[in-house]
């Protein structure tokens, strides 16, 4: 009934359509009707509501240890709110709830969304909490904020991610933490100076954080080299690919595409409005880098795989219905999602591979029906190994479970503007930016479908599914 | 001899193949590069045999005939299998020394080939590569070996009561030093990739792969053929050298071994060490040494000579043949010769917290298989699943094993002191106090919770299996599984079937055994079945002995010269007096004064006074006191001198004395085969090696009876009956081969 009516309306004005749509929804039925450039049928499902986002923003990607290199990390997710309540004129106290991001945590701002959410003067009566899920921490945040708004108990909703690499915990080693503790309960001083006393030189040596699985002590970049190694992807496929994101980047930044990145004046230093890692090289350059992880025949290099980044992004999630209601034109709606896990040790990065099936499935979507594609790189080797899964039918078959490959998406739709190879990867910020880049990219290309898909430690994955917003 | 490796198969006999086409080893170029794979289509690994041999002298001449070829890689196509080592039936078939001699030689010479080839070779390992498999990885310029579990690198041959006859002996002191060559060769041990590589022994490490667009197994090897391409390319163009920088200590080392004084104190240093150990029981470690110093001191041409000339000699050793024999045996005793069980246990419930019901919870979860623990007490379960824990977190200490697979592992454990899930248990084990009434308790309770096919599985060493099916409602569901302490160490698991018991049930037991990493012998119901029944009469002859005024020191040196592991007086020890005393006073009542010798009371006047063994702190020895050397108990000695016998002197020299306890024992061994306890001589000689340490030069009591001759040990077992009457009355099966020399135990 819904695709009769919705050729009925198609050649309609648009405010009409609006007027149809409310009229609609207020006779407490969830047909949800809309006109599209293309004939392709809304998502919109019987009984759940339309979860819209309304805009999504995020403070350049520096590499770590450059400009932002003073700052905490609640200061830079602050500057990711304020620009967001710049971009959206929303009024502070009319939201409901912030979710946000962090992989790496700054011990000091454990639940670094409330110290941030009132550094950047939201209402002290917005609770906020934080989330952690790895590479897709703000995955996480955002369909946090989709199930609360869907549950019906908020109907505004920031969610983003933070992630600051230019200072990590470094921590006292165990035996000295030890010591240190004991001596916060020493009574008298000849306590407190046995304690002392024990300390030796082997107490002083710190524990450094690492990107290793607790679970298999191996490296995300080793894993990544035999992820390739696994699925045959030569060296020259890697440098390809990573020049390939670098000159998209290159191409995006100067068209003025990357239109989420917003000003920041970072106390002490100049504004920053772009991001500092893009740097296309020759496939020759390229080519002279000594690989990384595994010596000396391994295929991941510094220049192929994503750098440590800064950075902090933040979106506003809203039921359609409020953002309308509030005058918001929103950007795309958030679909059908799935979060997927699998072995840590040998397909660590192959998130996207069981996640990307799974989704279109609930979605009722193909491959085919998708007009913008989203994922993570983490590492070149990482996607191509993503991409060969997905056209085989025997990998589909032995450790999926599937009768058939999903097929791997076309290059032409895929990560057009860059990605995390040349933007940077601030762990916990990719998220949001993959999926507002979604929502501008429909916006621009005149596209309806797009995926979101992503690899995060841990052998977990995620996607989504997102709608554009009728224009 | 705990974990001979070197597989065998019988492929090599049938060689007589078309040379045209070849079956083992087929090679192609790739890029100026020969890839020579080496598959023994008959075999699940491949062995070196006279087939696989021709076919690849005949590649390799092929190779270095082909001017294109400017390098190349040895590969196995075998997940898990580089080379396994050589054919064993090949020198087994061999009539004397020099046709032996005459094989290695062979080997030799194609080695040494190889060795000086024209062109690099790269030997791309991945899994096994033992014996002549490592001979000849070393003798290629360059290796590569997968970072894989499976991947190990070693020289077992010392196990076989043989040694490295393909120029082992000659190379491997000078790739890895003479004390780490010495260690290799004469311990066997299997050593792993990484380690390989920090001995210089590899050069280059690769990643085991995931799954990709192949299995990880296919794609690994695949991958390591193209590294090491890569680096056989390398080669060529001088981009990789072979040499390693070598480190400070490494030249400090090598200075000091050029020095011949400080060579001949390590030859001699290593001789006594072996001599102690083995007490010139084993040939192979001496001539190991032997081959080792003639290559240094006289050159490479006549130690090849040592090498390949002793090697003939010691393959014709018995001892050599008793350790082959225990290595065949062993194989046979890793199958299940019961066929496939109807249900797979994947539940297994053991009860009892103990030393031995922890142990088998802990082989068990090891394996995958979600086991409960359960206990009466609180104090009893928290002790076994520490006991659990410990033992998995010391693998964790020696890398074996990571925290996190530990922490796997251990949530496949649930301890607990009801019977909740044991509605859903495929198989009980029960491990409670060695009491007839508490076993009929424990079997009416259980058999009260679980379902109709699980299996209830006994752990006993004495009690007869029929006894306690007594009170089962179910008998063709009981068996019995006697474990040996402790049970994470200890390979030999004794299965025990009563008349009642199902083939089903057997299978069972036996899948879950070989599950659980045991060699299994499977023997008939009586009191203390195989293992036990043998071991007590010698027990019985030990504490005569003591009682006769020989020190416990004294009999353990008698013991252990004769090459049992453990001495009699440190093992009885180990099993607990209390234990000994329970089972003589058992079997003695079962089988009379056969079981007779030692008086009961000695033991049982031990056990009041609180000699329990080395669980209570003092036995024959007092233990705890941190001092390596260990004392007599002047406790046991004195309850000895009360009951002091007078030494008959016909009988009494030491080696009287040590025929005395092992004829004992291997008389009760014959009499169970006789009396059909045992089904097999093979399962007796593995049954008394592996679970009482019977001395493994002599391949256990069977082949000891065919090799020392029965009208011989017939003949001194007459003279002790003179002495001592009829606990030396050789039984009947025994005489049979006493009278007939052509009759053997083992073929």
């Amino acid at each position: 009934m819904a695709s009769m009516l919705l050729t009925s309306l198609r050649s309609s004005p648009l405010t009409s359509v609006q007027a149809a749509q409310f009229a609609a929804r207020s006779l407490s039925t969830s047909v949800h009707l809309q006109a599209q450039a293309k004939s392709k049928k809304t998502l919109a499902k019987p009984g759940v509501k339309n979860i819209v986002l309304v805009d999504g923003v995020r403070t350049p990607f520096l590499q770590s240890g450059t400009t932002y290199a003073d700052l905490m990390p609640h200061d830079l997710a602050r500057a990711a709110l304020q620009g967001l309540l710049n971009r959206t004129g929303l009024p502070k106290d009319a939201v409901d709830y912030i979710v946000y991001g962090t992989v790496i945590q700054e011990v000091k701002t454990s639940n670094v969304a409330r110290e941030a959410a009132l550094g950047a003067g939201f209402s002290d009566k917005t609770p906020a909490h934080t989330v952690t899920m790895a590479c897709i921490s703000s995955n996480q945040a955002m369909t946090t904020a989709v199930g609360l708004i869907a549950a019906g108990q908020c109907d505004a909703v920031v969610a983003g991610g933070v992630e600051f690499m230019s200072d990590v915990p470094i921590r006292h080693s165990r035996k000295m933490r030890k010591t240190m503790l004991s001596l916060n309960k020493a009574k008298t001083l000849g306590a407190r100076l046995s304690l002392l006393g024990s300390i030796r030189l082997a107490h002083l040596s710190p524990e450094l954080p690492a990107v290793a699985e607790f679970s298999t002590a191996e490296t995300m970049g080793h894993s990544a080299d035999r992820l390739a190694a696994a699925f045959g992807v030569s060296r020259l496929e890697q440098d390809e690919f990573a020049l390939r994101s670098h000159t998209l980047a290159k191409k995006a930044q100067d068209g003025g595409m990357l239109s989420d990145v917003i000003s920041f004046k970072v106390p002490g230093r100049d504004i920053v409005s772009k991001d500092n890692g893009i740097r296309p090289a020759t496939m020759e350059q390229l080519a002279k880098l000594k690989p990384a992880f595994i010596k000396p025949h391994g295929t991941v290099t510094a220049a192929n795989s994503s750098f440590l980044t800064d950075g902090a992004s933040a979106v506003l999630i809203m039921s359609e219905e409020k953002a309308l209601a509030m005058g918001y034109k929103p950007k795309a709606y958030l679909r059908d999602f799935v979060y997927v896990s699998q072995d840590p040790k040998d397909q660590l990065l192959l998130g996207p591979t069981y996640a990307t099936p799974k989704v279109l499935e609930k979605s009722g979507l193909t491959l085919n029906d998708i007009d913008v594609f989203e994922f993570h790189e983490a590492f070149a080797g990482q996607i191509m190994a993503n991409l060969k899964a997905m056209e085989s039918d025997w990998f589909a078959q032995t450790y999926m479970g599937r009768k058939t490959k999903v097929g791997a998406p076309p290059m032409e739709k895929f990560n057009t503007w860059g990605g995390s190879l040349s933007l940077g990867h601030p762990f916990a910020a990719t998220g949001c930016r993959l999926v507002t880049t979604v929502a501008h990219r429909l916006q621009k290309e005149g596209g309806q479908y797009g995926l979101v898909a992503a690899c995060a430690a841990g052998g977990q994955g995620h996607a989504m599914v997102i709608e554009a917003y009728p224009q | 001899m705990a974990s001979v490796r070197l597989l065998v198969t019988r492929s090599g006999c049938t060689a007589l193949k078309a040379i045209t086409a070849r079956t083992h080893v087929s090679y192609e170029v790739k890029d100026n590069v020969a890839v020579v794979r080496i598959n023994d289509p008959t075999s699940k690994v491949n062995t070196l045999g006279r087939h696989m041999q021709a076919e690849l002298v005949e590649v390799i001449n092929e190779i270095w005939g082909n001017s294109a070829v400017k390098s190349a890689v040895l590969i196995s196509s075998k997940p898990g299998s580089f080379i396994a080592g050589a054919d064993l039936n090949m020198f087994q078939a061999c009539k004397t020394a020099e046709e032996v001699s005459y094989l290695l030689q062979a080997g030799q010479k194609m080695f040494e080939q190889i060795e000086k080839s024209p062109i690099p070779f790269v030997a791309a390992i991945n899994g096994s590569c033992l014996g002549g498999g490592l001979e000849f990885a070393i003798a290629c310029q360059y290796r590569i070996a997968t970072k894989s579990k499976k991947t190990i690198l070693g020289t077992p041959e010392v196990m076989l009561g043989l040694l490295p006859g393909a120029g082992g002996t000659q190379r491997l002191p000078k790739m890895v030093g003479l004390p780490a060559a010495f260690d290799m060769m004469l311990t066997g041990r299997n050593i792993k990739a990484d380690k390989a590589k920090k001995m210089g022994l590899v050069h280059q490490l690769v990643e085991p792969l995931g799954p990709g667009l192949k299995s990880a197994e296919e794609r690994t090897i695949e991958y390591l053929e193209e590294v090491a391409v890569d680096f056989a390319k390398g080669l060529t163009g001088k981009k990789v050298t072979v040499e390693k920088k070598k480190g400070l200590m490494q030249k400090v080392q090598d200075f000091v071994m050029g020095l011949p004084p400080v060579r001949k104190q390590i030859y001699k240093t290593v001789h006594n060490k072996v001599m102690k150990q083995s007490k010139g029981l084993y040939p192979a470690p001496l001539k190991i040494i032997e081959c080792v110093q003639t290559g240094i001191e006289k050159g490479n041409a006549a130690g090849y000579l040592s090498e390949s000339e002793n090697f003939g000699k010691l393959a014709m050793t018995s001892v050599s043949r008793a350790l082959i024999g225990l290595f065949y045996g062993q194989v046979a005793c890793k199958k299940n010769h019961f066929g496939q069980p109807e249900r797979e246990v994947k539940k297994l419930a053991v009860l009892g917290a103990g030393l031995m019901g922890a142990g088998i919870a802990q082989v068990t979860i090891d394996k995958g298989v979600a086991t409960i623990l359960k206990d009466t007490t609180e104090e009893g379960l928290a002790r076994g699943q520490q006991q659990v824990y410990k033992g998995l977190n010391d693998k964790t200490k020696k890398k074996s094993l990571t925290t996190f697979e530990r922490d796997r592992i251990m949530s496949l454990l649930s301890g607990q002191l009801d019977y909740r899930g044991f509605e859903n248990a495929d198989m009980v084990i029960e491990a409670v106090f060695e009491d007839l009434s508490i076993k009929h308790k424990v079997v009416k309770e259980v058999e009260a919770v679980i379902p109709p096919h699980c299996i209830f599985a006994t752990n006993t060493s004495a009690l007869p299996i029929k006894d306690i099916a007594a009170a089962s409602k179910r008998p063709e569901k009981l068996i019995g599984m006697h474990y040996f302490s402790p049970v994470d160490k200890m390979q030999l698991l004794e299965i025990i079937t009563t008349s009642k018991t199902s083939k089903d049930t057997t299978a069972s037991a036996v899948a879950v055994g070989l599950k659980q990493g045991k060699v299994i012998i499977v023997v008939g119901d009586g009191p203390g079945f195989y293992t036990t029944r043998c071991l007590a009469p010698m027990l019985a002859e030990a504490v005569r002995a003591l009682q006769e005024g020989v020190g416990p020191k004294k009999l353990d040196s008698l013991t252990t010269g004769f090459g049992f592991p453990v001495g009699a007086a440190t093992l009885a020890d180990e099993v607990g007096i209390d234990v000994a005393a329970h089972v003589a006073e058992d079997l003695g009542k079962a089988f009379g004064t056969r079981f007779g010798g030692g008086n009961v009371e000695v033991l049982k006047m031990m056990v009041q006074k609180g000699f329990k063994g080395r669980k209570s702190g003092k036995g024959c020895y007092v233990y705890g006191a941190k001092s390596k050397e260990k004392k007599v108990n002047s406790g046991a000695e004195d309850i000895l001198k009360s009951f002091k016998l007078t030494a008959p002197p016909a009988v009494s020299a030491d080696e009287d004395i040590q025929y005395r306890l092992v004829s004992r024992f291997v008389n009760e061994a014959v009499l169970c085969l006789q009396e059909g306890i045992l089904p097999d001589p093979v399962q007796g000689d593995i049954g008394a090696v592996f679970g009482l340490g019977f001395p493994p030069c002599l391949g256990g009591p069977f082949r000891f009876v065919d090799s020392y001759g029965a009208d011989k040990l017939v003949q001194k077992m007459k003279h002790f009956e003179e002495a001592y009457g009829n606990q030396f009355t050789p039984c009947q099966l025994l005489l049979d081969h006493a009278k007939d020399s052509s009759k053997r135990f083992h073929k």
